[in-house]
């Protein structure tokens, strides 16, 4: 909820990701923009953009020439100048653009392939079964406090050669940066101080005893015949854990919140495992959790609308996906649904790094769960609450198990 | 009918790999492209058509048997 900006009462014109009726539920503000006003403006933020139709949100994410990625979280503060220009960004390479892009990303493509993937698979599965084993014998129980959250955080950690105690660190401090984006800006700065220093005290231990990890191989691997500035590996890895932690544990927790309402849907995925394929594209489409954004590059005129040089763009993959225009029933959860181009992923070259990671873990998060506990219920969809900010999921979602 | 992934477009998605792993293979980038030349039996040509319409990049064209 956002505690220090004032409610919305006209999305078209004064928008706010962080009041409490879009992050409620902002597919109806959505909806109402796309006949009205498909790209929303607001003053908040020091000026921002909202394209919310499937072709402009496409046309925004391919258009890298006008629309800069140096910062892709609004909030009150603007990449300054004590942050990497542009093309790098302070999170390489998500806040990259071309041409360093391609080069950064290239470097990080390798170990979130689909094949490498693979190799995570039984670690998570053990891990969801562990944490299943913790929740036995408790009824209810909450599907995001008790299970989702623990999932994404634990494999990252793991992938970087971090402490697994260190998981509960991580998540304060993400939460910090995507949801608390109206917090004043030094309270901002002071907190991502304390990580930076977290962080570099886990790149001196790797330096100091390096190992088969993604933090050695970022300390390893070279760019142009050179090895990465510190800087790099340290964006990199914020990246990393910020972008693979808050994302997948929203995808997980909405599926399984949408699982709880819906008994048919439930039985589905049990009593037809050839579904699962479909399902899970699905699942990402209806409840994609991630809204990027972009900073406009320059003065230009973007469908009608006088877009100035620094104006924030938010970029709602999530609304894409629910366009009537490019999906049938879009805001219908049709688990068998067989023409599927969504956009929970991106679009474009900033197509999310870890989607081939973040699929795997859905799909295992849900599977070890409807093993266990194939038929559940809300105890009460009041007491549900949702991330504020750029990536949308449950954060407490209490369950009956029947 | 053949299948082709266009390498300008492809993004790494991977929803063909997954699709029809028969059809198409990725590499260590993640990036998609067609087995076979891109030749589809003809059991699998509701595959490539799938695999197609679920492309969110449009990188694969099918070209179906004249």
């Amino acid at each position: 909820m956002s505690a220090h900006h004032p409610p919305v009462t006209d999305w078209a014109t004064d928008f706010d990701h962080t009041d409490a009726t879009w992050v409620g539920d902002p597919y109806p503000i959505w909806e109402a923009l796309r006949t009205t006003c498909p790209v929303a403006r607001s003053e908040r933020y020091g000026g921002t953009w909202l394209p919310v139709t499937h072709e402009n949100v496409a046309a925004v994410a391919y258009d890298t020439e006008h629309f800069t990625s140096r910062s892709v979280v609004v909030s009150e503060v603007r990449p300054g100048p004590e942050d990497l220009p542009a093309p790098i960004g302070v999170a390489p390479p998500i806040t990259s653009d071309p041409p360093f892009h391609a080069l950064a990303r290239r470097l990080l493509l390798p170990p979130f392939a689909p094949k490498k993937v693979e190799a995570l698979e039984a670690f998570t599965r053990e891990l969801c079964n562990e944490l299943l084993d913790e929740m036995a014998g408790r009824n209810p129980l909450d599907a995001a406090l008790d299970y989702a959250q623990h999932i994404p955080v634990r494999v990252i950690v793991k992938m970087l050669g971090f402490p697994q105690d260190d998981a509960p660190f991580f998540r304060r401090f993400i939460h910090f940066v995507l949801e608390e984006v109206d917090m004043p800006a030094e309270q901002r700065i002071e907190l991502g101080a304390e990580f930076d220093a977290y962080i570099n005290a886990r790149i001196d231990e790797h330096i100091a005893h390096p190992r088969d990890d993604l933090t050695s191989y970022l300390l390893d691997v070279e760019l142009d015949g050179n090895k990465l500035s510190r800087e790099h590996v340290q964006g990199t890895m914020v990246l990393l854990l910020v972008a693979g932690i808050d994302t997948t544990w929203s995808a997980i927790g909405a599926s399984l919140w949408h699982l709880a309402r819906n008994p048919a849907d439930r039985r589905r995925m049990v009593d037809e495992p050839g579904i699962w394929g479909t399902a899970i594209e699905e699942l990402l489409r209806a409840y994609a959790p991630v809204t990027m954004a972009r900073l406009v590059a320059q003065d230009f005129e973007f469908e009608g609308c006088p877009m100035k040089e620094g104006d924030w763009v938010l970029l709602p993959f999530p609304a894409a996906n629910r366009d009537p225009d490019f999906f049938p029933k879009a805001d219908e959860v049709v688990l068998d649904r067989a023409e599927n181009r969504h956009a929970a992923f991106g679009l474009g070259i900033h197509r999310c790094l870890g989607s081939n990671l973040a699929r795997m873990e859905l799909r295992v998060a849900l599977e070890e769960w409807m093993k266990r506990y194939p038929e559940f219920e809300l105890v009460d969809p009041a007491t549900v609450t949702w991330s504020a900010g750029q990536v949308r999921g449950p954060r407490s979602i209490p369950v009956r198990i029947l | 009918m053949r299948v082709h992934v266009d390498p300008d477009k492809c993004q790494g998605h991977n929803r063909c790999y997954a699709l029809a792993p028969e059809l198409f293979d990725v590499d260590d980038l993640g990036n998609a492209h067609e087995l076979n030349d891109g030749l589809v039996p003809a059991d699998l040509q509701a595959k490539a058509r799938l695999a197609a319409a679920n492309c969110p990049e449009y990188a694969i064209g099918v070209e179906e048997d004249s």
